[in-house]
């Protein structure tokens, strides 16, 4: 463990990462101690250019706060994203393991599932799917979840298919262990570290989904998120620039942080790799 | 050739199945939604009058039975008829079909671009490994890699549409210029030019990656210490010895990049106004026009999973070590 923390220490970008994130999370958990008005509230003029008198990053095409939606903004979206990664990671798992631990017709199905959702093209399946069942924050987790479990699900699978015939495994079978003693506590303990390598990768790409859902207009109607105020002012871009810059800067540092902290994850818990990776 | 004969054959059998359980997956959720799935086809804004939902719902069936229903839906949609948008006045099929080749256009001009600019920047980037050079390919690489699609595209007609008026951000040609022969191709590029950078800066990003990380493993290999100590200049070692085979991975991707391009289409194509099946899809989500909808998710996946088979086909025929299975 404590080399693990020596090896995430030496990557500057992870630790960057990290600050940043801390950050974004502040800024989402204080929303309502930094921004007392809600992000919906009419609290100026219209098309005020950024730092204007009480509008720090300007105000929107009806005179919301753009500063507030940002903040608002980033609890819906970072919410989002760490319940749709949740789902989708609890899915991956199990789907992946039973894939990889049972094999034979069991595995032959799953993989022709996985294949399945890693050919259609996965963001239209989101918005067809939010679109019709009507846009909610149940129904975006559910797109979400829906078109990022295959990735997870294969890494499992390859995970436990060599795992399965390793010793320590081996002896625990002949011990007689039931098959979900098992997989809970002899493989999946030991194949962790892929699905912690993908977990902020896994965040980072839904909260683009998550985004461009919002952009469409597919998010849910009481959420005020990132994507919502790009694509509400998308007409306008023109003379009020702002109100897409800011969001959308936003999103990218959020992203690129999580890039950054599940770069120095995979370094830190691959060490081999890292250090072929810079010769 | 009887190999390749019988491989071919599980594809499209495969290839089938993939649009059965499309066709499948489109059904079920219109039942799946609230409310009436006639309303939900003819769009539920109120424009649809009560005597059209009945001919949809005689049409579909939906009186009947769900089995009956989805036995009659699936005989539609094998026959292409992917039913009809009341408010556009045209058979859902047609509308799509008209759109599909800007769409086509804009996808393999962004793919174009991504390849290329991809393949360039990660030799660029291997050559220079551990220089600034390398360091700002890597950092230009990352960052295309964490912004959304739409921003991009948005930051980019802030740029050089407003800022700069070098290029035009909207639509598929001028207005109202009714420009003939050369002057129109020309017309057309221009405005092709960022809806397709857009759209293939993100495969951009991930071809940079994968060309500078093969490029890195591969130098190392035998097979190129060979190469240098046989005295080839290193212009030769490189084309000839290493990126040859440190372009394998890459065209792994472009199979992949198909699903992904098609998706964004939707984005690119609402945020510049290009004329495609992503704008068609788009106008239908505002219009609530779910069959055009449902049509053009179904069409987005047969382009998949044609350029899928495409890319097989050609893949066995690039690297014959590959096992036909």
């Amino acid at each position: 463990m404590n080399n693990f923390f020596h090896a995430f220490r030496r990557h500057k970008g992870g630790i960057i990462g990290l600050v940043v994130l801390a950050l974004v999370a502040v800024m989402a958990l204080c929303a309502g101690w930094l921004f007392p008005d809600s992000p919906w509230d009419i609290v100026n003029a219209p098309y005020l250019p950024p730092l204007s008198d009480d509008a720090l990053l300007g105000t929107d095409t009806l005179g919301r706060d753009i500063a507030t939606g940002i903040a608002y903004g980033a609890r819906v979206t970072l919410v989002l994203a760490i319940v749709s990664t949740a789902v989708s990671i609890l899915v991956g798992i199990t789907v992946g393991a039973v894939s990889g631990f049972y094999g034979g017709k069991v595995d032959q199905v799953i993989v022709g599932f996985i294949e399945l959702f890693q050919t259609i093209p996965g963001f239209f399946l989101a918005v067809v799917l939010v679109a019709i069942l009507t846009p909610t924050i149940g129904t975006v987790i559910l797109a979400i979840a829906l078109v990022s479990w295959p990735p997870l699900a294969r890494l499992v699978r390859a995970e436990f298919m060599s795992m399965k015939h390793r010793e320590f495994v081996q002896a625990a079978m002949l011990s007689g262990q039931s098959s979900t003693r098992i997989i809970l506590t002899q493989i999946l303990s030991n194949s962790l570290s892929p699905v912690i390598v993908s977990g902020p990768l896994m965040v980072a790409s839904a909260i683009l989904l998550e985004s461009a859902l919002s952009f469409l207009g597919l998010g849910d109607p009481n959420a005020m998120t990132w994507g919502y105020i790009i694509g509400a002012s998308r007409s306008v871009l023109r003379d009020a620039w702002w109100m897409s810059v800011f969001p959308g800067v936003a999103i990218l540092v959020t992203v690129l942080a999580l890039n950054l902290v599940g770069e120095a994850l995979n370094d830190a818990l691959n060490p081999k790799l890292a250090r072929k990776r810079t010769s | 050739m009887k190999r390749i004969a019988a491989f071919l054959a599980r594809r499209i059998v495969k290839s089938i199945l993939v649009l059965f359980m499309i066709a499948l997956f489109n059904f079920f959720l219109v039942r799946a939604a609230p409310g009436d799935p006639a309303e939900i086809l003819a769009g539920q804004s109120g424009a649809a009058d009560a005597e059209y939902i009945q001919k949809l719902r005689q049409d579909f069936g939906l009186d009947q039975p769900i089995p009956v229903q989805l036995m009659s839906y699936l005989k539609h949609i094998a026959v292409f008829d992917l039913g009809y948008s009341h408010r556009q006045q045209a058979p859902v099929a047609t509308l799509i079909l008209n759109q599909l080749p800007a769409t086509l256009l804009l996808a393999l001009t962004s793919f174009a671009f991504a390849l290329l600019a991809g393949v360039a920047l990660g030799i660029q980037a291997a050559l220079r490994v551990g220089k600034w050079g390398d360091t700002v390919i890597t950092t230009i690489a990352m960052l295309a890699y964490a912004t959304p699609l739409f921003w991009v595209g948005l930051m980019l007609v802030l740029v050089f549409s407003v800022q700069l008026q070098w290029l035009p951000a909207f639509g598929y040609e001028s207005v109202g210029t009714a420009l003939t022969g050369f002057a129109r191709v020309i017309d057309i590029a221009r405005h092709l030019m960022l809806p397709a950078v857009t759209l293939g800066l993100f495969y951009m990003a991930v071809y940079t990656r994968l060309t500078r990380a093969s490029m890195l493993e591969i130098r190392q290999l035998d097979f190129v210490k060979t190469a240098r100590a046989k005295g080839l200049s290193e212009r030769t070692v490189i084309t000839r010895h290493v990126l040859r085979n440190a372009l394998l991975p890459v065209i792994t991707y472009a199979g992949i990049q198909a699903g992904h391009l098609i998706g964004g289409a939707l984005l690119v194509e609402t945020v510049f106004g290009w004329p495609g099946i992503g704008r068609l899809a788009f106008d239908a989500l505002v219009q609530r026009d779910y069959s055009v909808l449902l049509g053009v998710f179904f069409m987005a996946s047969i382009v998949v999973v044609v350029v899928n088979l495409i890319t097989d086909i050609l893949y066995t025929v690039a690297d014959p070590r590959i096992e036909l299975k």
